[in-house]
């Protein structure tokens, strides 16, 4: 048997790196200053669905991104790494989306790619934190889920359930679940493979439409004749059929109401050096006074 | 109707802290709004579930007592929850930034249309004036979900003026469990499981679950040796734990460390997505103090900062500042405990 699995894939921020440029003067984000990475557990789901296609020879994985033209960087990663086609959802209508426009975004474009098995994505990204679209396409597409998953251990095709070892707070635990579902891979589980080489070769030139400078559509256009699969599929709002009142802001129950830059209020502090006198008189200080001992 | 709900986490039959650390929270969040405080406690074999909540100030339990309750699973807890809200219009729901609560809250979102803020650190209730989606009007009494973003360098308030409920996630350790009233008295309601679960809903099965105590101290250490990216590497980070072990204290860590590989125990992260702290003492080493990392200490009654950047921002909240290089501080400071404790 073989499956079909989507993977969902989202280029953000580098926000573990970030430096005292990131915020302009003005208090906004300084973007040009935070390189665009991979989502670091996405890597980890995609890892997870070359074991399945590995495993069930015949399988394919179809990556899907959410985000500015740029973010078919992934999916040409996701290429270089074992996935079989990808797809880039960009559309200015989208721009603003909170976690519940986002996922119903990506829910109508998993409906497109359609006959899924297994959806993959990580458990949350790190330029939010916030663990929430994972469970939130499940709903919209009245699946079950698992989440914090670290490993699928075993997957039955005829009886149509897998199994998952998956972390709880405290512990881990084993569960099975039916197909189809979504499970949402935390960072603890293996690590992804790295490009073949080969693949980096076959797939060095493919791009999305948006990415192409206008002057040389000819170029492409021949190029992608000769080879499809350098076409990656781009999907804007229509093409995935979202109603426009549940999509970007306008889809987005949560608002921004205050943005605070942080400033400390600053403490009387007491500044010592590393000399031997400082040291040994803190401590001192902090025994006297019971603070330590 | 319209009253603030809390979704209670329980293991076996205990409902855990940070449900009640919600209550508490919850309650005050009701006594400002003028409205009733209601729990959910769903599990299996949870009679007299009611004695560990009503304290808090719980003015309602709703309970779901069934087989298959307990472990918790997704589907059926989500399928109480969306099937009670129907009936009760809650204004707002808290819930645990614990894996259950995780879990939960996005699909209870995703079925109610309403947002769903992760993993904050204040929650207030606010009137403002607020344009949304180019109409511009007055919201009273809205729940303000506060929470560090984007790297740490902004606190972001966010609201959710035209849904409900207004949901929100919170750690455990960061709102204060405070008993209301050990005589607090409220109403129970013990829910037919079956009328809000539909027997299809019981999808996946728990073959096994291992649940530990937690491996470290850190919640209640009170000396908290934390370190953070300024460490450098593992080997420097064992002088933490040399230093800790010598005041009787634990190892903590920034998320940078933990990111970098410094210390394995993912469970030693101080912070806005980890642990928040309270010690007597907390003393960081090499820490430069992100907002998410203070979220995690700023409570703390003495903090001592080791750091060789004169400008590190958790210097403006540290009592003392050593301005030096941890491989040399570090050392020092067990070096000085061991002479002078005698």
């Amino acid at each position: 048997m073989s499956l079909k699995i989507v993977v969902l894939a989202k280029q953000v921020p580098d926000t573990r790196n970030v430096g005292p440029d990131a915020m302009t003067e003005q208090g906004t984000i300084n973007r040009a200053a935070l390189p665009a990475v991979f989502n670091p557990e996405d890597l980890n789901a995609l890892e997870q669905a070359l074991r399945l296609k590995d495993q069930f020879p015949g399988s394919t994985i179809s990556v899907v991104t959410m985000g500015l033209p740029k973010s078919a960087e992934v999916v040409r990663e996701s290429l270089y790494r074992g996935a079989d086609e990808g797809f880039v959802v960009t559309d200015r209508t989208l721009g603003g989306a909170d976690t519940l426009a986002t996922s119903y975004t990506l829910a109508q474009a998993i409906k497109k790619v359609g006959n899924y098995d297994i959806i993959l994505c990580g458990r949350q990204a790190i330029d939010g934190d916030t663990a929430q679209v994972g469970p939130q396409i499940a709903q919209k597409l009245g699946l079950t889920q698992v989440t914090y998953a670290e490993e699928i251990l075993s997957l039955d095709e005829k009886a149509r359930k897998v199994v998952i070892r998956r972390l709880i707070d405290g512990g881990v635990e084993t569960v099975e679940a039916p197909l189809p579902l979504v499970v949402t891979v935390n960072g603890s589980a293996a690590p992804c493979r790295p490009r073949n080489a080969k693949r980096v070769m076959k797939y060095k030139n493919a791009t999305a439409v948006a990415e192409r400078a206008p002057e040389a559509a000819e170029k492409y256009a021949a190029l992608i004749a000769e080879k499809p699969y350098l076409n990656i599929a781009q999907w804007g709002a229509a093409d995935i059929e979202a109603d426009p009142a549940q999509i970007g802001k306008a889809g987005s129950p949560t608002n921004v109401k205050a943005v605070k830059n942080i400033v400390f209020k600053a403490k009387e502090s007491r500044t010592l050096t590393a000399s031997d006198e400082d040291v040994e008189g803190l401590i001192k200080e902090l025994l006297e006074g019971k603070i330590i001992g | 109707m319209n009253n603030v709900f809390v979704y209670c986490e329980i293991e076996g039959t205990t409902v855990k802290d940070v449900s009640l650390e919600l209550l508490s929270k919850g309650r005050k969040l009701a006594d400002t709004l003028g409205v009733q405080l209601e729990c959910i406690c769903a599990a299996s074999g949870i009679d007299g579930i009611e004695k560990q909540v009503f304290p808090y100030g719980v003015d309602k339990v709703h309970v779901f007592d069934a087989e298959g309750l307990f472990p918790y699973t997704t589907n059926p807890h989500a399928s109480l929850v969306i099937n009670l809200f129907k009936e009760e219009q809650p204004q707002i729901c808290l819930m645990g930034a614990t894996v259950i609560g995780r879990d939960l809250g996005p699909r209870i979102s995703a079925a109610t249309h309403s947002g769903l803020t992760a993993d904050c650190t204040e929650l207030e209730i606010d009137s403002f004036e607020m344009s949304i989606g180019g109409v511009k009007k007055f919201y009273e009494n809205q729940l303000c979900q506060i929470r560090p973003a984007f790297g740490g360098n902004i606190v972001a308030t966010i609201v959710n003026p035209e849904h409900r409920p207004q949901m929100a996630t919170v750690r455990e350790g960061v709102m204060k469990k405070e008993i209301k009233d050990v005589n607090y008295k409220g109403e129970v309601v013990k829910h037919d499981v079956a009328k809000y679960v539909p027997e299809a809903e019981y999808v996946v099965k728990v073959l096994e679950r291992h649940v530990e105590a937690a491996k470290n101290n850190l919640k209640s250490a009170p000396i908290v040796v934390a370190g953070g990216y300024g460490m450098g590497s593992k080997e420097n980070f064992d002088m933490l734990f040399e230093l800790a072990k010598e005041l009787h204290g634990e190892v903590g860590a920034s998320r940078a460390a933990i990111d970098a590989g410094f210390v394995a125990d993912h469970d030693r992260q101080i912070g806005q997505t980890g642990l928040t702290v309270r010690p007597k003492v907390y003393i960081a080493c090499g820490i430069s103090g992100q907002i998410q990392h203070i979220a995690g200490m700023q409570d703390s009654g003495i903090i001592i900062s080791v750091n060789n950047d004169p400008d590190a921002p958790i210097n403006a909240i540290a009592d003392y500042v050593i301005n030096g290089n941890v491989e040399e501080v570090v050392p020092k400071l067990i070096k000085y405990y061991k002479a002078n404790n005698k």
